[in-house]
């Protein structure tokens, strides 16, 4: 089998984010930079079905400048054979310039699967894998969290609202990964040698404009400060109280 | 004429709340256009009594795909059918919600028409020849206001931020086939479980009880679910650790790996406020926590909160909103 994986460098979500002085970007001063982690569950499936398949190839296929190489050397690492850097100045904020440069350059891979995180943190639109299935006309299961995959053919569930769904597809196919679909292996020390050796291929990425414009960041109104209405059972009659006068919620 | 373009998200035959919120938000933005609402709306046949309740919340136009093999959601056949109806009627924009079946299906209906698209928008105007949405970013923490250029636009709303709002047009019904047969789609559902939140969708109700490792043991979150079924429009959520352990299922997951909701009131029970966990729900409109250590970091967002055990808060509480019901 030959498997794709295509990853995404984000920032760590846990510090307070400071705008840039242009208003439109994150100062990224003092950031913390990883593979987002839907990307690295998407990561560790495909190693999951090489190692079942002898033979099989996984290759990882990040966009960015060159900082994303140390992303791709991370899945290395992990156990990815070999990378593609889709070189660009920056990542846009419109998914459809990402997903046509993608398409563009999986196309010609003859890849069985090509398996995507079902979102990043940063941008938060979600977009990418399904566009890529569709401008490849590929089938497509998003949030995926089990997978099987058994001669030629694959079987998937995803969670809907209040509902599981199983589904059967034909391969070649697009998967985006969901949370509980797997725990990703971390780098062993074996692992980190063997990556500086294997192939990382940088190309231009072949980016149209955005038809996206940010045209402002601001960064939320804080909550106002709560309060603590009481201790223990006894204070439930006066929450009662608030809930329904006060917020008008019951 | 700059129409906007609708979908209607169904469940069986019935219309969820979304697309009641899809159809809104398409109303206001065509008003300032001076233009027309077209709701697609596809489903199993029966589909079409629907139709009026569609009219009544502002569409001028209602295109109806009744077909027996709808009766689940089939991305396949959704995005060719909007994508079709939107590229012939030349949409100035064409609204989806951020739904589970929103967020699988709109990206997939971008790229066959191959326009841009903006998800989970929490506001929806326009400005000279732009449509403007704000979008939250990095779980939250960051919101942008996006310009969208292209036509058409297109636009996920987030669940809860349009409250669906009469308006009552028309609604000339026009009735149309699936741009492709159900039967030949690649993907085919097998089984569906229902399960998880239960019958309200985490994303669409307004009112959320979620429970963290401070219940315990996933027997405990029968405590949650009574809480739930007292105030009778409530869905359950859990917080990360509680899924990872198993007690609930990862589609209950409220957090930055999980779901986004924003109810009118959310109560979290025996939850230390992870960030996280405050990244899947500081927006909501009224926050309550129960928890045991005063110096928990959910007290921080709260507008109300008990510090006590919720063994017993949780129990008394149920009882009073039972009570408060009851008089209602």
């Amino acid at each position: 089998m030959k498997i794709a994986v295509c990853v995404k460098r984000v920032p760590d979500m846990d510090v307070r984010f400071r705008i840039a002085a242009d208003n439109t970007s994150v100062d990224e001063a003092g950031l913390k930079f990883d593979i987002n982690d839907f990307d690295a569950w998407a990561v560790e499936a495909a190693l999951q079905l090489r190692d079942k398949n002898p033979g099989s190839e996984v290759v990882v296929i990040s966009l960015g400048p060159d900082v994303v190489q140390e992303t791709i050397r991370k899945t290395l690492s992990m156990g990815v054979d070999r990378g593609v850097q889709l070189k660009a100045d920056k990542v846009p904020i419109d998914g459809l310039p990402i997903a046509r440069a993608l398409s563009d350059e999986i196309k010609a891979g003859g890849y069985d699967l090509i398996f995507f995180g079902k979102m990043s943190p940063d941008s938060s639109n979600g977009v990418v894998g399904p566009m890529v299935a569709e401008i490849l006309g590929l089938p497509c299961v998003t949030a995926i969290s089990w997978l099987e995959i058994a001669d030629g053919k694959g079987k998937a569930k995803r969670e809907l609202e209040g509902a599981q769904e199983f589904v059967e597809f034909p391969l070649p196919a697009v998967l985006t990964v969901d949370e509980g679909l797997n725990t990703a292996r971390l780098p062993s020390l074996k692992g980190i040698m063997a990556a500086k050796k294997k192939p990382l291929e940088v190309k231009p990425a072949q980016l149209q404009p955005s038809q996206l414009t940010v045209r402002k960041l601001e960064l939320p109104a804080e909550r106002k400060a709560g309060r603590v209405v009481g201790e223990g059972a006894a204070a439930v009659p006066e929450l009662v109280k608030l809930l329904q006068v006060e917020a008008k919620v019951l | 004429m700059a129409n906007v373009f609708a979908y209607v998200e169904t469940r069986g035959a019935d219309v969820r709340k979304v697309g009641l919120e899809a159809v809104t938000a398409a109303r206001a933005l065509a008003d300032k256009f001076g233009s027309e609402v077209h709701a697609l709306l596809l489903g199993p046949t029966g589909i079409a009594a629907k139709a009026n309740q569609i009219a009544q919340y502002g569409a001028d136009v209602i295109i109806v795909v009744e077909h027996a093999a709808l009766a689940n959601y089939n991305p396949e056949v959704a995005a060719a059918t909007a994508a079709g109806r939107i590229k012939s009627g030349g949409y100035r924009a064409a609204i989806f919600s951020t739904s589970a079946q929103g967020r699988d299906l709109a990206p997939r209906v971008a790229a066959r028409l191959g326009a841009s698209i903006v998800t989970d928008a929490l506001s929806l105007e326009v400005d000279g020849d732009s449509i403007i949405v704000r979008h939250p970013m990095n779980i939250g923490k960051v919101i942008a206001t996006i310009a969208i250029d292209g036509t058409p636009a297109i636009v996920a709303m987030r669940p809860n931020v349009v409250a669906p709002a009469r308006n009552a047009k028309a609604g000339r019904v026009e009735n149309a086939q699936p741009a492709v047969d159900p039967a030949s789609t690649r993907v085919k559902v097998i089984e569906t479980k229902q399960g998880g939140g239960g019958k309200l969708d985490l994303a669409e109700a307004p009112v959320v009880i979620a429970g963290g490792r401070g219940l315990k043991s996933a027997e405990n979150f029968k405590l949650v679910e009574d809480l739930a079924s007292a105030f009778g429009n409530a869905a359950v959520g859990a917080t990360r650790a509680v899924t990872d352990d198993g007690w609930r299922p990862h589609s209950d997951q409220i957090g930055q790996t999980g779901r986004l909701v924003s109810p009118e009131l959310y109560i979290a029970v025996g939850i230390s406020g992870a960030v996280q966990h405050l990244a899947g729900m500081r927006t909501s409109k009224t926050i309550v926590a129960v928890n045991k250590d005063k110096d928990a970091p959910i007290f921080k967002v709260a507008d109300y909160g008990i510090v006590g055990d919720v063994f017993e808060v949780i129990p008394a509480l149920t009882e009073a909103v039972r009570e408060a019901k009851k008089h209602h």
